[in-house]
């Protein structure tokens, strides 16, 4: 990462200007151009490490989500994961180490439509599935600590973009 | 300056939800996209704003992309009566990034509080949330940690369709 990358990523993971012209208003408060503020978030895109930029809804006002896991057999697991990854209503499908080994969020307008997924999901793989919605938030996701993540180290040393040396996997772990 | 018609703002909320296109004026992209005013959009996404409809606007980051490969998912069976005072206090840990409650589904699911822990690698990963559990006095109740191996999908929420959304 830059340091243009670090500090957009510093001040504008929590909020940013909803203006005509943000990236102008960013720019300025980092002190940089617009041109180089959109060169800088096309390359961070392009290497892996943005997803996006913009609004993040929030759940509880915007519709209705649950946390799913299926125990699915080896053999099937490709078949079901890509089946999964094809609903619309999915979204971050992560193989994980359990016998559940495949979770993912659902999405939707209301809890009506998620029993329905379900159901259609249960039918689709015949596998039963563990409906795990949030009773409660003790901490919600308001973007990843830069400023040193005490478990990692601190994303901004070196250049942990993806395709660099320092980004290599960890042990274990599939691409 | 004429409002969004319902039919544009639920096409502007699918449209947010895919980002904020990257040049000088975003809005007037989605503005033509939509058929609309530039201004009326970023009068629309303001008023969103205002009301509470989002967590958060900015960048939102790929922590695979960012070289943090651990993922891990730190699920524990707390007694009913305490999960609500450990929730808050784990939740205040940094290095924890979501904390939540979730319902416990006998017998296949015992585990009733969920933590999501970032980091460059598995072992360093293990080793602190280890350390964090005896620090806290937990290393005795019923938990797991689930890593993450494989990324099949990943992209923000989708609520486009909601009620809420498309009256506001």
């Amino acid at each position: 990462m830059d340091a243009i990358q670090q500090a957009l990523c510093q001040h504008f993971q929590h909020g940013m200007p909803l203006c005509a012209e943000p990236y102008r208003a960013m720019a300025e408060t980092i002190g940089s151009s617009e041109a180089q503020v959109l060169d800088a978030l096309q390359r961070l895109q392009r290497d892996g490490g943005l997803s996006r930029i913009g609004p993040v809804f929030e759940h509880s006002r915007a519709g209705a989500s649950t946390l799913v896991a299926l125990a699915v057999p080896e053999a099937l697991l490709e078949r079901v994961a890509e089946r999964i990854s094809q609903y619309p209503e999915v979204n971050h499908n992560y193989l994980r180490e359990h016998a559940y080994n495949l979770w993912f969020v659902l999405t939707g307008p209301d809890r009506a439509r998620i029993d329905q997924v379900l159901d259609e999901i249960a039918a689709d793989t015949g596998l039963q599935p563990l409906d795990l919605p949030m009773q409660r938030a003790y901490r919600i996701d308001l973007g990843f600590p830069l400023a040193g993540n005490p478990v990692g180290g601190n994303p901004l040393a070196g250049n942990p973009v993806a395709g660099h040396p320092q980004s290599k996997a960890a042990p274990g772990d599939t691409p | 300056m004429s409002l969004l018609t319902q039919q544009q703002r639920l096409q502007l909320c699918r449209l947010l939800e895919e980002g904020l296109p990257l040049a000088p004026r975003p809005y007037l992209l989605l503005a033509q996209q939509l058929g609309a005013e530039e201004q009326a959009v970023l009068a629309q996404v303001q008023s969103w704003q205002e009301e509470g409809l989002f967590r958060r606007v900015g960048l939102v980051l790929r922590h695979r992309g960012l070289g943090f490969a651990a993922n891990a998912m730190l699920v524990l069976d707390v007694p009913d009566a305490l999960v609500d005072e450990l929730g808050e206090r784990l939740g205040k840990v940094d290095g924890i990034n979501l904390c939540y409650r979730r319902p416990r589904r006998l017998p296949q699911w015992p585990y009733n509080l969920f933590c999501m822990i970032h980091g460059r690698q598995r072992e360093q990963v293990s080793a602190w949330i280890e350390a964090l559990l005896r620090r806290e006095g937990l290393a005795q109740l019923p938990h797991r940690l689930l890593f993450s191996t494989r990324a099949f999908k990943q992209c923000g929420g989708r609520y486009a369709a909601a009620p809420e959304v498309a009256h506001g």
